[in-house]
């Protein structure tokens, strides 16, 4: 492969660096009303054989993203900026012949819904095996007996015959497998989980999970996870990223996060799952308000009309400035208050709970 | 399969005889006596009774329909005809041919003229439909759409003459149309239907650019065509191969409704060109008050379009595998 030389940031040498790395990436949709600023200015890096979750609310960008590593927004109405690298590959400049030998083949995707995701006209066995033939040059008997594998793989009972059905043959959970099967199909690098198991009930979604974990430990494999659930995220992932309205809230491995959230916003998401320890005459406490919209963000921090602390921070700081995320490294948040001020409110909000 | 085809048919054929009883009864209530037509200027009574008896007018409706259904399936006697042997539609009122012969000889104008028309139809249509998906929103589309919208606008009574003026005798380029049966002449009837496929294709082009462009679009944006780009595929193969198969449905329903509509009988088609078909034959039907070539024509225009929804239903089944035939 050629080397790509760096974009030439000051400061920025990649030396081994990591993975997948998404440097200051931007997302933006031209639409009727306007343009919509769906990833604003999001970095984040990911080392193989980790799971990193990206967890927010819908439309806090998470998918957007995601779809941008892959390429897959149309061009016609998306503009990108930013850089993604795996490895010594930028894909966002990479053209589409490049792109189209990457999915599927170094990076694979798993979509929510496995049963709008999976064609209905095809069977189980033709989708996972094209994927195999078109990547690794295989003929129809390799990519049928490579499908009939990895329907083994995922631990769907009979594969030889259920490679001849169709997804609407299949129940919800064994459409999952089949997705996850197609995704793995040619031993990818990096696997992108879109809500994996929201479209499922809870029993299976725990097997889905343990089974992209098992897979992740025999290969390798780097995962990003999508989900609005932070217990899927607490069970499964090794580092956090806490989206709002395109922009990094909260970043950390998960202990940090889940144990000692800094940023408001992670707070609500955490305030508001319910504990099987506390007592259930407890209400819920959701995050008040809504996101915002993306086509006219508000001032300041995205997150200032939905938080409870703007002022502490300063008379006019949270509503005019946008913070970024700090520490550069490690366990960090996007927030004017200090860490003083993070602790003693996080122990008053969350822990009063239990 | 089999047992669904012979249900399917047998319901058919119900419905079929429904529609017949139904057009029959129309008929008689509509206040127009073709004994009387046949009696002339100066009607005697006499003349009349004996012409409503000959044509079996006098007896109560339920017994003359009951004879026309008896007379498909086993034939019947006339007084005046002597025997029509089965499948009997009866005899012409106006022209005293036997009703099924007169179907039977015009049915491959009307046919050739039909599956021609199709093919054209079929072809441009779903081509232009094609790229309009292909380059949406672009100035191939705008053309694509725009022009199949003109096409849609036009009509058949105005493009005929007017392309038949130019193309068959100011150029000289065509013959003018007419019927020759494939049989004796396959380039002649090649020729000779030229201009009418043309002008049909003209005005019906446009709904299959139209719908084909639009269910590609939807298409495109579904979720398995979104897994498939994720997999890798070429924009080629996600086109053709998972989108397309999926905008196909609406478009075999649409062409099965509209070749059965063109099956039946293109009336306006066959009256521009001077063709002999089942649509000439049922405008003269109904003016001359002849109920069994009315009767008879309806039931190949309902035959058209109930066999027709069976075969849309079948191809259904191939398409899409969620569908089951049962």
């Amino acid at each position: 492969m050629t080397t790509v030389s760096w974009s030439g940031e000051p400061g920025t040498s990649r030396g081994p660096g990591p993975f997948l790395s998404v440097r200051d990436l931007s997302v933006e949709f031209s639409t009727e009303d306007g343009i919509v600023h769906a990833v604003d200015g999001l970095s984040f890096d990911l080392e193989k054989g980790t799971t990193l979750g990206i967890v927010g609310e819908s439309g806090s960008g998470k998918s957007v993203t995601n779809l941008a590593i892959l390429g897959l927004h149309d061009p016609a109405h998306t503009k990108i900026g930013g850089e993604i690298w795996l490895e010594d590959q930028e894909l966002i400049s990479a053209d589409r012949g490049t792109m189209e030998k990457l999915r599927g083949n170094r990076v694979a995707m798993i979509f929510q819904d496995p049963l709008t995701a999976l064609s209905p006209f095809h069977t189980i066995g033709r989708q996972i095996g094209e994927v195999y033939r078109k990547h690794k040059g295989a003929s129809k008997k390799e990519a049928r007996d490579r499908a009939v594998e990895m329907l083994r793989r995922v631990g769907i009972p009979q594969p030889e015959t259920r490679v001849d059905h169709y997804p609407h043959e299949f129940s919800g959970g064994m459409r999952q497998r089949a997705m996850i099967a197609m995704a793995l199909v040619c031993d990818p690098d990096l696997l992108i989980a879109d809500e994996p198991t929201t479209a499922l009930d809870v029993t299976v979604q725990a097997q889905i999970l343990d089974l992209l974990k098992e897979l992740q430990q025999q290969f390798g494999t780097a995962i990003i996870l999508i989900t609005h659930d932070l217990g899927v995220v607490a069970g499964t992932a090794d580092n956090v990223l806490v989206m709002y309205a395109g922009r990094a809230a909260e970043r950390g491995t998960v202990r940090e996060v889940l144990r000692e959230p800094r940023h408001p916003y992670t707070w609500g998401l955490l305030s508001s799952m319910p504990r099987l320890n506390s007592s259930v005459d407890v209400p819920l406490k959701p995050v008040r308000g809504t996101p915002p919209s993306l086509l006219n963000p508000p001032s300041g921090c995205p997150f200032h009309p939905r938080c409870d602390y703007p002022k502490l921070a300063g008379p006019e700081l949270c509503f005019n400035q946008r913070p970024s995320i700090s520490p550069e490294t490690g366990h960090g948040d996007a927030c004017y208050l200090t860490l003083e001020q993070k602790r003693e409110l996080r122990t008053a909000k969350i822990e009063d709970r239990a | 399969m089999t047992s669904y085809l012979v249900r399917r048919v047998a319901g058919a054929l119900v419905i079929l005889i429904i529609i017949s009883a139904i057009t029959f009864y129309l008929f008689y209530a509509v206040p127009r006596d073709p004994a009387r037509a046949f009696c002339g200027k100066i009607c005697q009574p006499e003349t009349l009774a004996l012409i409503r008896h000959n044509l079996g007018m006098d007896e109560p409706l339920f017994v003359q329909y009951w004879h026309w259904l008896v007379g498909i399936f086993a034939g019947r006697e006339f007084v005046q005809f002597g025997s029509c042997p089965a499948p009997c539609l009866g005899y012409s009122f106006a022209t005293q041919e036997p009703v099924f012969s007169a179907i039977v000889d015009r049915f491959p104008v009307t046919l050739s003229l039909t599956l021609g028309a199709s093919v054209v139809i079929l072809a441009f249509g779903i081509l232009t439909g094609m790229i309009a998906a292909w380059k949406v929103g672009q100035p191939l589309d705008k053309i694509a759409s725009s022009s199949s919208v003109i096409g849609a606008s036009l009509q058949i009574y105005f493009v005929g003459p007017l392309l038949a003026f130019y193309l068959v005798d100011t150029m000289q380029l065509i013959p003018r149309p007419s019927y020759v049966p494939i049989t004796e002449n396959p380039l002649d009837w090649f020729t000779h239907l030229m201009l009418p496929w043309v002008v049909l294709s003209i005005i019906f082009t446009a709904n299959y650019t139209r719908m084909t462009r639009s269910q590609m679009v939807e298409q495109l944006a579904e979720d398995y065509v979104r897994t498939a780009r994720a997999k890798g595929m070429s924009s080629r193969t996600v086109f053709f191969r998972f989108a397309w198969r999926g905008a196909m449905i609406p478009i075999i329903t649409i062409f099965g409704v509209d070749l059965a509509t063109l099956l039946g009988g293109a009336i306006i088609t066959e009256q521009t060109f001077s063709l002999h078909g089942i649509g000439e034959l049922a405008v003269r039907a109904v003016q001359n008050t002849d109920l069994p070539m009315l009767l008879g024509v309806t039931i190949v225009g309902a035959a058209a379009i109930v066999l027709l929804n069976i075969v849309v239903d079948v191809l259904y089944a191939f398409i899409d595998p969620r569908v089951r035939l049962s």
